[in-house]
C-alpha cells in the first residue's frame, strides 16, 4: 500500500497543497515575467548577464523539445539545428522584408510564430520516414536532412548564400525569451501527460505491442516530430534577433551536437532534467571562457566524467514532481481508501 | 572522356579514403552496436601523426604509414578502455554521447596545440604518369592501391583468422560467446584497434594527397564515412567498403558536373534517397524482431 | 455468422513457408486452440490476425471485414486484442499507464486540446483513468496501479497484460501461451480465470498452449498445427488421440513401443 502513495507523498503536505493551487504556476510564471521586464526595461541587470540568460532561455527551448523526440519517444534525432534553421531563416526575413520596419516589435511574436509553423511543416516531413525506420537508420535520415537543410540555404542567393542574412533588429529580450521559454515548457509538459504523451512513451517502450494496443503510432509520431520541430523553429527565430546575423553554417551537425549533449547531461525524458542541462550547459561554457581554447577540452572531458558515472543524465527517466498532473486521481481515490480504513472520516 | 576518367580516378580515391574510415565505424557497431563518433578525429589524429613523424622526426614514407597506424591504434585502445568499456553495460545513447565528447576532446586537444594548419612534406615523389591522353598521378594510384590492400588484408582477417571469427560471432551475440571461452575484451580492443589504425592510413593519405591539415579536418569525413557505412548496411564490412565508394563516386560525379557548391546537397539527397527504398542498407539486413 | 473466418491463409518468410493453407472459423463465444510444437507457426497465425505480418495469401474476416492489409491498431480497433509469449509489458511505465494507454483508441479530444489541456481534456482524463482503475480492480491489481510494470511478480505481470489487452474492449481476444511456467495448481486457477473472463466480458478466445492440461480442460476445439500446416482439427477427445498429432509431439513409434 505504501509504495502507491511513497510517489506523491514525499512532498511535505504544505508544498503539494500549495503547488496544488491552481494559481500557484501562474504566479510563479507570471512574476518571472514581470522580473524580466524590469531586468530589462529599467536594466538593474547588466547586459552581459541579459544575454547569458536569454541563451539560456534559447538553449531551455531547444533541449526541452529535442527531449521529446531523443528522450520521451526513445530515437536519435540529430537534425535539431535544421529546424532551428528553418525558424531563423523564415523569422528573419519576415522582419527585414515584409513587415514594416518602424513596428517590427510589435509583429516580432507574429515573426517567431510563422518561423515555428514553417519549421513544424518541414517535421512533419521528417517524421514520415519515421514510420517505417527506426534506431541508427533514423539518425541518419535525420543527419542527412540536417546537412540538407545547410547545404540548400548555402546555395539560394535570395537568402544570402552562405553569407547568410545581415541585419535583423536585436528584437529578442529577456521577456520574450521567458515567455517562450516558459510556453514550451508548459506545452510540452501537458502533452506528455496526455494521451498523446503516454502514446509517445509507449512507442519507446515496444513499438509493436503499443500498436496493438490501439495506439495510432503514426499519428503520435507525427504530433511528436512537429510539436518538437515548432519550438526549435521558435527558438530559431530569437536565436536569429539576438545574434542580428545568421549563416548556415551556425546550423549544422555541431550546433545539433551541442543540443544533443545538452538533452543527455540533463537526462532523457525529464523536462526539469532539460532545463537543468541546458542551464548548466551554457553557464558552463560561459564560466570556462577565460579559459580560451581550453574550455572546449575541458568542457568535453566533464562530460564523458558524468556519463561514466552517470550514465542517464542527471535526472535521466525521473520527473520532477513539479511537473506531475496535480489531480491524480490514483492518489485520490487510494488516499481515500486508506482513509477509510485507518477509521477517519471519508474525504 | 579522358575527364570522365580523371574524375573516376579521383571518385576512386576519395572512395577509398571514405571506405577506410567507414570500416572503423561499422566494424565497432557490428561488435559493440555503438556508433563511436570519436572515429573521425582518429582519421584527424592519424594526419597528426603522420605530420610529426616526417616533419620532426624526418621519417619516410613507410615508417611513416606503419608507425602512424600503431599509434592511432593504441589511441583507439586507451580510449576503449578508458572511456567506453565503463559504459558496454549502460544505455545506448550514453556510450554515444561519450563517444561525442570524446571526439570534441580530441578536436579541440588538437586545436589547442596546434592552432595554425599544419603541412605535410611530400612523402611520395608524386609523378604524372601519361596514358594517352590520360594523367594519373602516382601519389592516387598509390593511396588507391595501399587502400586496397589494407581492406584485402582487413577482410582476409574477419573471414579467415580465429580473431575475426571471434569479432563476428561476438557481432551476433555478446552474452553466451564469452561462455565459449572467448576473451571478449581483448577481441572488443583488437577491433578498436584494427579500426582505428585503418582510419590513421586514411587521415596518412588524404594528409599526402591535399597536405593542408587541422583539427577540423575529421569532422565532416567522420559523419559522411558514417552515412556510408550506413548506406552499405551497418555492421557490415564488406557494405562499408561499397558504401565508402559509393559515397566517393556521387560527391566527385556531383562537383564534376554541377558547381560546387550543390555537392554536399546532391551526395545527401541521394542518400537519403537510396535508404528510404532501401531502408537497411544495401547489404544490410533487418533485425527480424520475434513478435 | 462467424465471429471470425481464416480461409487459405499462406504467409512465406523469404522463401520459408511459415504457415500455410490455414483455415479456421470461430462462432460467437467459442473458446478455440490452436496447438502444435513449437515453431509450428502458431503465433505467426496471430500475428497475421493481428496486422503484424500482412499476409501472403489468403483472407481473414472479422465479423465481415477484411482484415488482410490493415494495420495493427486498425485491428485492435475493429475489436480484437492479445496477449503475447513473451510478456510485452510497457516496463518502465506505471501499471495504471499500461492500462491507460489501451484506451487510446477511445480518447475523445483531439491534440491540440491535449497541448493546451483544455476543452474535454480534464473531463476525458478522469473518464480513462477511472476506467483504468476500474479494470484494475477487478483484476485486483489496483494497488499496484502506481508501480512500474517491471517490478511486478511474473503472475501479475500476466494478469496485467490480459488487464491490458481487455482495456481495448475487443469481442476477440487471442490468448499466447497465457500458460507459460505456470505450476499444475495456478495452470487450474489459470483455467478458471480464462472463464470467468470469458463469461464477464462475453469475449470469443482463441488460446495458443502447450500445456495440455488448460488445452484440454477448457477448448471447445482445436486446431492441430505442425511446420505451418495443419494436421488435425477436431473437438479434444479426437484430437488427444489422432495418431499424427502424436507424431508430431513424440516423434514417429519405433517397432516395438507401445503408442
Amino acid at each position: 500500500m505504501n509504495s502507491i502513495l511513497r510517489d506523491h507523498s514525499a512532498l511535505p503536505d504544505r508544498w503539494h497543497r500549495l503547488i496544488a493551487n491552481p494559481f500557484f504556476w501562474p504566479a510563479v510564471a507570471g512574476a518571472g515575467l514581470l522580473f524580466c521586464i524590469a531586468a530589462s526595461v529599467l536594466g538593474f541587470l547588466d547586459l552581459y548577464l541579459q544575454l547569458i540568460l536569454i541563451y539560456v532561455g534559447i538553449n531551455i527551448i531547444l533541449t526541452v523539445s529535442l527531449n521529446l523526440i531523443n528522450g520521451y519517444m526513445g530515437e536519435f534525432s540529430v537534425g535539431h539545428a535544421g529546424f532551428m534553421a528553418t525558424g531563423a531563416y523564415v523569422a528573419s526575413l519576415l522582419t527585414i522584408r515584409i513587415f514594416p520596419s518602424g513596428i517590427s516589435d510589435l509583429f516580432f511574436p507574429l515573426a517567431i510564430f510563422a518561423g515555428g509553423v514553417a519549421a513544424a511543416i518541414i517535421g512533419l516531413l521528417v517524421a514520415i520516414p519515421s514510420f517505417k525506420t527506426r534506431g541508427d537508420y533514423l539518425a541518419i535520415v535525420t543527419l542527412a536532412f540536417c546537412m540538407i537543410v545547410k547545404s540548400v540555404l548555402e546555395n539560394i542567393d535570395a537568402v544570402g548564400g552562405p553569407r547568410g542574412l545581415l541585419g535583423m533588429e536585436k528584437l529578442t529580450t529577456l521577456p520574450w525569451v521567458f515567455f517562450w521559454a516558459a510556453l514550451t515548457v508548459w506545452v510540452i509538459r501537458n502533452l506528455v501527460f496526455s494521451n498523446f504523451g503516454r502514446g509517445v512513451l509507449s512507442i519507446r517502450e515496444d513499438e509493436i505491442a503499443s500498436d496493438l494496443m490501439s495506439v495510432n503510432t503514426r499519428q503520435v509520431k507525427v504530433i511528436a516530430f512537429v510539436v518538437s520541430s515548432f519550438f526549435a523553429g521558435v527558438a530559431g527565430g530569437l536565436y536569429a534577433h539576438a545574434l542580428q546575423f545568421i549563416n548556415p553554417k551556425m546550423f549544422d551537425i555541431i550546433k545539433s551536437t551541442d543540443i544533443l549533449i545538452m538533452v543527455y547531461l540533463g537526462g532523457i525524458a525529464s523536462i526539469a532534467g532539460s532545463i537543468i542541462g541546458a542551464i548548466i550547459f551554457t553557464i558552463l561554457l560561459e564560466i570556462l571562457r577565460p579559459l580560451g581554447v581550453w574550455r572546449m577540452v575541458i568542457m568535453p572531458l566533464l562530460l564523458v566524467l558524468l556519463m561514466i558515472c552517470r550514465p542517464s543524465g542527471i535526472m535521466g527517466l525521473r520527473e520532477s514532481r513539479l511537473f506531475f498532473p496535480l489531480r491524480d486521481l490514483v492518489t485520490e481515490r487510494l488516499w481515500r481508501k486508506r482513509k477509510k480504513e485507518n477509521g477517519d472520516a471519508p474525504a | 572522356m579522358a575527364y570522365i576518367f580523371q574524375q573516376a580516378l579521383n571518385a576512386l580515391q576519395l572512395g577509398s579514403i571514405y571506405a577506410l574510415i567507414a570500416l572503423g565505424y561499422t566494424m565497432v557497431y557490428g561488435i559493440l552496436t555503438m556508433i563511436n563518433f570519436a572515429h573521425g578525429d582518429m582519421f584527424m589524429i592519424g594526419a597528426f601523426f603522420c605530420f610529426m613523424l616526417s616533419a620532426w622526426l624526418k621519417q619516410s614514407f613507410i615508417p611513416a604509414l606503419l608507425l602512424s597506424m600503431l599509434g592511432v591504434a593504441c589511441l583507439g585502445v586507451i580510449i576503449e578502455r578508458l572511456a567506453y568499456k565503463p559504459l558496454r553495460n549502460a544505455p545506448r545513447v550514453s556510450a554515444i554521447i561519450t563517444a561525442l565528447g570524446v571526439g570534441l576532446f580530441l578536436e579541440n586537444f588538437t586545436l589547442a596545440l596546434s592552432p595554425y594548419p599544419k603541412n605535410i612534406p611530400a612523402l611520395v615523389s608524386n609523378t604524372a604518369w601519361k596514358l594517352g591522353s590520360l594523367s594519373l598521378s602516382s601519389l592516387q594510384v598509390i593511396i588507391i592501391v595501399l587502400s586496397v590492400v589494407l581492406m584485402m588484408v582487413l577482410d582476409f582477417i574477419v573471414q579467415h583468422t580465429k580473431t575475426g571469427m571471434a569479432m563476428r560471432a561476438i557481432s551476433w551475440d555478446r552474452t553466451v560467446v564469452p561462455l565459449m571461452g572467448v576473451p571478449v575484451n581483448r577481441i572488443i580492443s583488437m577491433t578498436f584497434a584494427l579500426g582505428a589504425g585503418l582510419g590513421g592510413a586514411a587521415g596518412m593519405m588524404y594528409g599526402l594527397a591535399y597536405p593542408v591539415i587541422d583539427y577540423s579536418m575529421g569532422i565532416m569525413i567522420g559523419w559522411k564515412a558514417f552515412i556510408s557505412a550506413v548506406v552499405g548496411g551497418i555492421g557490415n564490412i564488406r557494405g562499408a567498403m561499397i558504401g565508402g565508394f559509393i559515397l566517393g563516386s556521387v560527391e566527385i560525379m556531383t562537383a564534376a558536373f554541377l558547381p560546387s557548391t550543390y555537392r554536399d546537397f546532391v551526395a545527401f539527397t541521394l542518400l537519403l534517397a537510396l535508404l528510404i527504398v532501401r531502408p537497411y542498407g544495401i547489404l544490410g539486413t533487418p533485425h527480424p524482431q520475434k513478435v | 455468422m462467424p465471429l471470425l473466418e481464416i480461409q487459405g491463409l499462406t504467409h512465406r518468410f523469404a522463401g520459408l513457408c511459415a504457415v500455410s493453407n490455414f483455415t479456421l472459423s470461430v462462432e460467437p463465444h467459442e473458446l478455440v486452440g490452436i496447438i502444435g510444437p513449437n515453431g509450428a507457426g502458431k503465433t505467426t497465425v496471430f500475428n497475421l490476425i493481428t496486422g503484424v505480418y500482412r499476409a501472403s495469401e489468403g483472407s481473414i474476416r472479422f465479423e465481415g471485414r477484411e482484415l488482410v492489409g490493415k494495420r495493427p491498431s486498425a485491428v485492435t480497433g475493429l475489436g480484437i486484442a492479445r496477449t503475447f509469449q513473451n510478456i510485452r509489458l510497457f516496463r518502465e511505465l506505471s501499471v495504471l499507464d499500461n492500462v491507460r494507454i489501451a484506451h487510446y483508441g477511445q480518447v475523445r479530444y483531439s491534440p491540440l486540446e491535449a497541448l493546451l489541456h483544455m476543452g474535454r481534456f480534464r473531463s476525458e482524463e478522469r473518464r480513462i483513468t477511472n476506467r483504468a482503475l476500474d479494470l484494475l480492480s477487478v483484476f485486483k491489481l489496483e494497488d499496484y496501479a502506481a508501480e512500474k510494470a517491471k517490478n511486478l511478480p511474473y503472475g501479475l505481470q500476466r494478469r496485467l497484460e490480459i488487464a491490458r489487452a481487455l482495456a481495448t474492449g475487443p469481442r476477440l481476444l487471442l490468448l499466447d501461451e497465457p500458460a507459460a511456467g505456470m505450476n499444475p495448481n495456478e495452470i487450474i486457477m489459470l483455467m478458471e480465470f480464462i472463464g470467468w473472463i470469458r463469461e464477464t466480458f462475453s469475449l470469443t478466445i482463441i488460446l495458443i498452449e502447450h500445456q495440455m492440461r488448460l488445452v484440454m480442460g477448457i477448448c471447445e476445439r482445436l486446431t492441430v498445427l505442425d511446420f505451418g500446416e495443419t494436421i488435425a482439427a477436431g473437438i479434444p477427445s479426437e484430437i488427444r488421440n489422432n495418431r499424427k498429432v502424436l507424431e508430431a509431439y513424440l516423434g514417429e513409434e519405433v517397432d516395438g513401443d507401445a503408442p
